[in-house]
């Protein structure tokens, strides 16, 4: 059985249509990662998925439940990590983590034992009692997933989650999602619009284009579906969404991308 | 930990959360994660204390400045021929408390723009339980203000009543009052979405709310449709609590059952609505 499934999910803005009716499903386990330029519907998909916004029309199953009649059970088998910058830089770690553990019910007695866990399995155990205010980008970022896993989700939702990253940070990050999902068997659906990071992460991929979705596979099915040798997942995406690897955005999402990279970094 | 165990265990919780929430567990639970969101934002000032400090110089202006001024030209009537350093005393500690909770909605803006707000709406945090710890967290910075307003009084010479019923009622209608107005913030937060927009109203509100009160003259003396406005304001309910808790010689106007019962009231109604606006603060 599929741990997400979507049928026809569509979601509007006035006229605007953000996401056209998307049809896929994911597989238990698997890194799942949504690609598309920025502006093709990927974040609206994903606050779709994780019950933030309600969908104007079709379904979708996450972990078994709707998310639409289930909102309440969805939330408490996921974790997401928003684009934007999460964890609160006034508190420290340690309290970022300690918070979330009370809001997902993690019983008193593992409270403790399971923010400490998730500290050292993300490597910030020596940081806990720091201010994240002093934290590098690359920490908050881990800190934030460590947040996301605490109550030990059957899927976890990361949307851009290296944004405005340094490429050692980057790798740092993607070292953590690999070893989540080896170790406790995650399902992890993320979007990016880095090919090099859906390559090297994702068992599967979904292309996204002006709101509908445009292709589905392996990175492999998807190259060789295009033909030919040398073909790179940047080609693919480029056969897919055109030239449009810089359109869309807009000066909205276009600060709102540069702010989050400027207090990441 | 295999994955199946793991699994196994989320379920488990799911379930026995679902199938076995009682009324009494889904309140408890309501009450419990209230509490965390607001002790989260004590937590925060706690890191940080300057912002609490600043706070006490506006109070004390008004008190030192204000207060002995009109106290010296004998302007304003009071009631019973009471000092007026006196009468406004409890008007100034409802000031305070108004100012500190009106902006507080600026913090739901910051928290919008970065994504924090983003991952309590995913997590199972009821929307009731954001706004109200969120309310209360307001209601508990303005309580710093007690301290600074009773050290200025005896300072100044403001006979107190030093009754514990009296002081824990004093307690209770600035925290009131406070997460009233912190749940109006909310609101006008999730309304208009943007910093610069939000201080605009937030200066335009400040002024009515304080001067459309009781809180540096009685409101008799006021113009008829400002008095009609007086007594649609909770500030002007909480000023009236306080000045009955807080000076010997003060006597309550509305009666005590009045104003807690208005306080209560307007939190009540603000928070639901306040709860009802922040899943929009997603989109």
């Amino acid at each position: 059985m599929s741990i997400i499934e979507t049928n026809a999910l569509t979601r509007r803005f006035g006229s605007l249509t953000a996401v056209d009716r998307l049809t896929m499903s994911v597989e238990p386990g698997e890194i799942f990662g949504l690609l598309g330029p920025n502006g093709a519907g990927k974040t609206t998909a994903i606050k779709m998925l994780t019950t933030l916004l309600p969908p104007t029309s079709g379904i979708a199953m996450v972990a078994g439940f709707s998310i639409t009649r289930q909102a309440a059970r969805v939330r408490r088998a996921i974790g997401y990590v928003p684009q934007m910058l999460s964890a609160d830089g006034s508190l420290t770690g340690y309290e970022n983590l300690w918070v979330f553990a009370r809001l997902y019910d993690v019983p008193r007695a593992e409270r403790e034992s399971r923010v400490h866990k998730a500290l050292a399995f993300m490597g910030l155990e020596d940081a806990s009692n720091k201010l994240v205010r002093t934290y590098s980008g690359g920490m908050i970022r881990r800190l934030e997933i460590a947040q996301s896993i605490l109550h030990q989700p059957t899927v976890l939702f990361l949307d851009e989650p290296t944004i405005g990253l340094d490429p050692l940070a980057r790798k740092t990050v993607w070292e953590h999602i690999i070893e989540l999902q080896a170790s406790y068997g995650t399902t992890i659906f993320m979007t990016t619009h880095l090919m090099e990071e859906a390559d090297s992460l994702c068992r599967r991929v979904a292309i996204m284009h002006r709101s509908k979705m445009v292709a589905i596979g392996s990175p492999a099915q998807l190259k060789a579906a295009i033909g030919g040798n040398g073909i790179t997942l940047e080609d693919v995406f480029v056969h897919y969404t055109g030239d449009t690897l810089e359109a869309g955005g807009g000066y909205r999402e276009t600060t709102r991308t540069r702010r989050t990279a400027k207090r990441l970094g | 930990m295999r994955p199946q165990e793991q699994d196994g265990r989320l379920n488990g919780l799911a379930e026995s959360s679902y199938t076995m929430a009682s009324p009494l567990s889904s309140v408890a639970s309501f009450v419990q994660k209230t509490l965390v969101i607001a002790e989260l934002e004590v937590r925060k000032l706690r890191h940080d204390p300057t912002e609490l400090l600043m706070r006490a110089v506006q109070p004390a202006l008004w008190l030192v400045i204000f207060g002995e001024v009109f106290t010296k030209t004998k302007a304003i009537p009071t009631p019973g021929q009471m000092r007026y350093l006196d009468f406004i005393a409890p008007g100034i500690l409802a000031q305070s408390g108004l100012f500190i909770a009106i902006f507080s909605g600026i913090t739901i803006i910051w928290e919008r723009d970065l994504g924090i707000i983003h991952k309590f709406l995913v997590s199972p945090t009821s929307r009731e339980a954001l706004a109200l710890g969120k309310a209360l967290a307001g209601g508990l910075r303005a309580l710093s203000q007690v301290v600074v307003i009773y050290l200025l009084s005896i300072a100044l010479g403001v006979k107190l009543d030093w009754n514990p019923l009296g002081l824990v009622g004093v307690l209770v209608a600035v925290v009131l009052a406070a997460a009233t107005f912190c749940a109006f913030s909310l609101i006008i937060a999730f309304i208009v979405k943007t910093r610069e927009r939000f201080m605009g109203i937030g200066q335009l509100l400040t002024m009515p709310f304080f001067f459309a009160s009781s809180a540096i003259y009685p409101i008799s003396i006021m113009p008829r449709p400002l008095q009609v406005i007086a007594h649609g304001n909770p500030l002007t309910y909480e000023v009236d609590a306080l000045r009955t808790l807080m000076l010997p010689s003060g006597t309550s106007t509305y009666g005590l059952g009045m104003d807690f019962g208005v306080l209560l009231f307007s939190t009540a109604l603000l928070v639901t609505i306040a709860a009802q606006l922040y899943p929009r603060a997603a989109t």
